[in-house]
């Protein structure tokens, strides 16, 4: 008997049936509507005889274009995940006021807040942000693909594995109760012994993994492929805001893998980093990782920017105003942003002169970010400014953006953060800059791009609704926030005393349930143009009358993005050309050189899924078979060396004379 | 550097007199010794956070074992020495890459293999014998910073490897071809680096370490 | 043969971006400096230290460092083969600008660490066994 016990323990770890969450109800409910839904899509996939198609087309692409539209959907997919949990704490902290205890026992009160930070900034924000980056940078430098096609692939692959571990998490045991930062020494083995904060560690480490892959590879793709004649100063600024943020990312992801290694090592092997004896020093894990925190908060605003920049430059009908001064504002962002961290927790005590210092440098970094909502404005003076969906994006943006900036310079006075710091103020503020700065961007974003994608535009009366829906719903789901935070509310309180508070909580739940019938509008949105898409067809692939080199594609682009690499003059290269009336040549076509497909991307991800899986539960023998498995998968994909094959000159005939007969009957 | 002729008249000119596009084969420039070395610089920065963390747990002994009385300066200076040595065979691999000798190179290879599994007895040797007299990660701040810095460094010595040794095979199957030239440059970047960032640990840990 | 070959572009089958070019120019002198420079600056703080050192060990230690920092560039300079010039400057460019991070993280951390021992853990600092 005790060997039987003993062999279970070996394979199945510390994972037992208790687990599952059989009992409670809440948990249950969602499993079984989570897992009704996955048995209706594979059953449609498999219906409709998908599966080829989908594992051809899509999960073994090395395709550029395919995997920036795989992160968009993944990130779609977890905003859905990520506002189910704001608008449970939002209808929650409305109703638990005084005998009331709400709906949610506090340790599943705690691990929605985790939940929902974890998911919104590393498996929506980052996946979208890194989708932008993906699909538009190459078109944008007239490139074929990127430096490294299969790492491309991978990285993604891995950012699923992260985000596959992060949901498994509601079903099998618990996440993290510990906030989205994980600080010691809450987090550490004696306070949280089950297997949540492991949970936390491991889809961080996996789809770090991922992240900072993607971001090497983007990097080396705007230094070493971008079209001839494109100097860096002709970049057009998305690019360069995507420089500077895969600089970013190469330079803060290793942060946050080491501080959360050395907290795995605390948990797992019994070190004493953080712990609080010793000679261990918690407040040493708060500084180590907001060294990774700030930039990462850089690094989810950069691109957006570079968003709101293309977004206001053509639908202005203007070069982009004082070019040079927003490459240079960007690229100060990118080095002082490793100089403030130290204003997410100056409550430590670590005196006058170290709070000072960084006070200071964070007022300074507000000076370029200033500088950038001018050259907005002066874009926008005198242009013929159509308000398109993504340019009311765009305004929406700079009104809410400069309202949260403006409070991040309070909070960066320490004397005044003393009082502020924790309350629910800080938590408008943050969500303030990233609602209205990075999700408005990469809706912006969104709809701009989308007729590049799928070559139909998006419907704009639902864009419309969307739009309005979130930018009201922002409006009174945070600024009750603002003003609890005066009142010194502390945030992550699952229930309440004050009965005078109640009204607040309540017109922020109401703003949550506007922004609730945004994310309906945008699906609708979706659905409709997907049904109305031959009245929205783009054929010209120059929708909005665009500037930079993506618009000189059809729509979609075809596979090889262009037919012959462009030559670049200016800054608005595809401008240029259509003032120069250049025409697309018809002949003359040469075979393109392009990368293969290979499954060992999501063959990698889906091992590192199980390996994650088996460290989090102590299943030793499953780890170290999985992690053997991942490394023998790794080298069997280095003896390939056939990675690469031409598309024939006819193919490339072909797709561009169809292309020719397009425009001609449509113009 | 392309294999494009462009021409490219100067200044704005006629309009008739720009092209933009390359009428030719165009192939942009490799990016994998540069993205290589980009990964590099972001391993540094795994290794800067390790080094703060010595910096800043490494005088935190907690009543146990100080560095002074637990560190070995004489097994230091053979490892370094080690290192070092493979430094330098590595350099000679290359050398007989540049000229395409391939059996020279592939013995030069296998002595920094064989180098560099002697650094990792050795520090596995000294691992095993702390642990053994009760110095082991879990004892002190001061311990658990020094045994994951050294041990971070060790494996990424020990993957590099078994890098070598699946390059080995692969130059064996392939030959000296472009593809596995440019493998074997990533890897003399990969331990040239490590080289490099034990001089910053046998100068930060051990030396500055065992200093009263 | 030299690793550089200008714009001669091989398609072979199994790597058809068949450029050589390797970046850099390795020679026999630049190995043999770089070693013999990072022998001496190895035995020189290793000497130092094993030794007794100086008499205040702040000094030793700031010998120490300054031999890890040449070091360090010989390293870089004759076994990297690090210039201005390889990679279009990129590489000196990601060089400088992770060093510039190293420091800030290094020195940051340490002088933020100590400010907050000294402010918050006073008994700490005083107890024998952790003064440094």
């Amino acid at each position: 008997m005790s060997d039987h016990l003993d062999l279970t323990k070996l394979i199945f770890g510390r994972l037992t049936l208790q687990e599952l969450p059989l009992h409670v109800p809440i948990v249950l409910g969602t499993f079984v509507v989570v897992m009704l839904g996955a048995i209706a899509l594979l059953a449609v996939i498999t219906y409709y005889r998908l599966w080829g198609y989908l594992w051809r087309e899509w999960f073994t692409s090395i395709d550029h274009k395919k995997i920036g539209i795989m992160y968009m959907i993944l990130g779609i997919v977890m905003l859905l995940r990520g506002f189910s949990d704001a608008i449970m704490m939002r209808a929650q902290q409305a109703i638990a006021f005084g005998d009331s205890a709400g709906y949610l026992p506090p340790e599943h009160y705690d691990q929605i807040f985790t939940a929902h930070g974890v998911i919104m900034i590393f498996f929506v924000a980052m996946p979208m942000v890194t989708g932008m980056m993906n699909f538009v940078m190459p078109l944008q430098i007239g490139a074929r693909d990127v430096a490294f096609p299969f790492l491309n692939n991978f990285s993604f692959w891995m950012t699923v594995a992260g985000a596959m571990l992060v949901m498994s998490s509601l079903f099998i045991g618990e996440f993290a109760r510990t906030g989205w930062l994980a600080y010691p020494p809450l987090s550490d083995i004696a306070s949280s012994p089950d297997a949540g904060v492991d949970y936390y560690i491991w889809s961080l480490q996996i789809a770090g993994v991922g992240t900072l892959l993607s971001g090497i590879n983007l990097l080396v793709t705007i230094v070493k492929m971008r079209a001839p004649g494109m100097t860096l100063m002709k970049m057009p600024i998305f690019t360069w805001t995507a420089l500077c943020t895969n600089v970013l990312i190469v330079a803060a992801f290793p942060v946050l893998t080491a501080v959360l290694a050395m907290l795995a090592l605390d948990r797992y092997v019994g070190t004493n980093f953080f712990t609080t004896e010793l000679g261990g020093n918690a407040m040493m894990y708060v500084n180590l990782i907001w060294i990774w925190g700030h930039p990462e908060v850089y690094i989810l605003v950069l691109p957006v920017f570079g968003i709101f920049s293309e977004v206001t430059s053509t639908f202005s009908r203007k070069p982009l105003f004082g070019y040079a001064s927003m490459v240079y504002a960007t690229v100060v962002i990118t080095v002082l942003s490793y100089l403030v961290w130290l204003h997410h927790f100056f409550t430590m005590g670590s005196g006058a002169s170290v709070n000072s210092f960084f006070g200071i440098t964070t007022m300074i970094i507000s000076i370029p970010t200033g500088a950038k909502i001018f050259n907005w404005l002066f874009t926008m003076y005198r242009g013929r400014v159509a308000f398109e969906v993504p340019m009311m994006w765009t305004v929406a943006f700079m009104v809410t953006f400069v309202i949260g900036g403006m409070t991040g310079v309070m909070l960066a006075v320490p004397p005044a953060d003393f009082s502020l710091h924790n309350s629910l103020f800080l938590i408008a503020h943050f969500h303030n800059v990233i609602i209205g700065g990075v999700v408005f961007g990469l809706f912006a974003g969104i709809n701009y791009w989308f007729p590049k994608a799928f070559g139909y535009k998006l419907d704009p009366f639902w864009g419309k609704c969307s739009f309005w829906f979130w930018v009201v719903g922002f409006y009174f789901a945070f600024m009750p926030l603002y003003w609890l935070g005066f009142m010194g509310v502390t945030r992550r309180l699952s229930h309440f005393d004050d009965p005078s508070l109640q009204i607040w909580f309540q017109i922020a739940a109401f703003g949550a349930f506007l922004i609730l019938l945004g994310i309906i509008s945008m699906l609708m949105q979706f659905w409709v143009s997907f049904r109305r898409r031959h009245e929205l067809r783009d054929v010209t692939g120059d929708p909005w009358g665009g500037r930079t080199l993506e618009w000189s594609t059809s729509s979609p682009p075809p596979q090889y993005n262009f037919a012959f690499t462009p030559q670049v003059h200016e800054g608005d290269a595809w401008w240029q050309m259509k003032q120069h009336r250049y025409r697309r040549p018809t002949d003359g076509f040469l075979p393109i050189h392009m990368p293969l497909n290979t499954p060992a991307g999501i063959l990698l991800g889906g091992i590192s899924f199980v390996f994650g899986f088996a460290m989090i539960w102590y299943m030793w023998p499953l780890a170290a078979l999985s992690f053997i498995a991942l490394l023998a998968v790794a080298i069997g994909h280095t003896f390939n060396y056939h990675r690469e094959y031409y598309i024939p000159a006819d193919e490339v005939h072909r797709v561009e004379a169809s292309r020719t007969e397009l425009l001609a009957n449509h113009v | 550097m392309s294999d494009t002729s462009i021409t490219m008249s100067a200044g704005g000119g006629s309009p008739e007199a720009l092209s933009f596009h390359v009428a030719a084969d165009y192939h942009p420039e490799n990016g994998t010794l540069l993205g290589f070395w980009v990964y590099l610089m972001s391993d540094c920065l795994i290794f800067a956070c390790l080094f703060a963390a010595y910096g800043v747990l490494g005088r935190e002994f907690a009543g146990g074992p100080t560095a002074a009385e637990v560190l070995e300066l004489p097994t230091v200076a053979v490892n370094t020495t080690l290192l070092l040595l493979s430094s330098i065979t590595y350099g000679f691999a290359v050398l007989e890459m540049q000229r395409d000798r391939q059996n020279p190179m592939m013995v030069w290879l296998a002595v920094t293999g064989l180098l560099g599994a002697g650094f990792i007895t050795l520090e596995l040797r000294e691992f095993a014998h702390l642990i053994s007299i009760g110095a082991g990660p879990q004892r002190s701040a001061f311990l658990s910073s020094f045994f994951t810095l050294v041990g971070t460094h060790g494996l990424h010595v020990s993957s590099g490897i078994l890098w070598l040794i699946v390059l080995m095979v692969q130059v064996s199957k392939k030959g000296l071809i472009s593809a596995n030239k440019r493998r074997l440059m990533c890897l003399s970047m990969f331990w040239h680096f490590l080289d490099l960032v034990w001089v910053g640990v046998f100068s930060f840990v051990y030396l500055m370490g065992v200093l009263p | 043969m030299s690793a550089h070959t200008e714009s001669s572009h091989g398609h072979g089958e199994a790597d058809a971006h068949g450029h050589d070019d390797l970046g850099i120019h390795a020679t026999l002198k630049g190995y043999l400096t770089g070693f013999v420079l990072a022998a001496i600056l190895t035995i020189i703080p290793f000497w130092l230290v094993m030794s007794g050192g100086f008499e205040k060990s702040s000094t030793t230690a700031l010998v120490v460092l300054a031999f890890a920092a040449v070091q360090i560039v010989v390293h870089m300079i004759y076994f990297l083969h690090m210039n201005t010039k390889s990679e279009g400057g990129w590489n000196m460019l990601a060089l400088v600008f992770t060093i510039v991070l190293v420091v800030i993280t290094l020195s940051g951390s340490i002088w933020i660490m100590y400010h907050l021992n000294s402010n918050m853990m006073p008994s700490q600092m005083q107890d024998p066994a952790n003064l440094p």
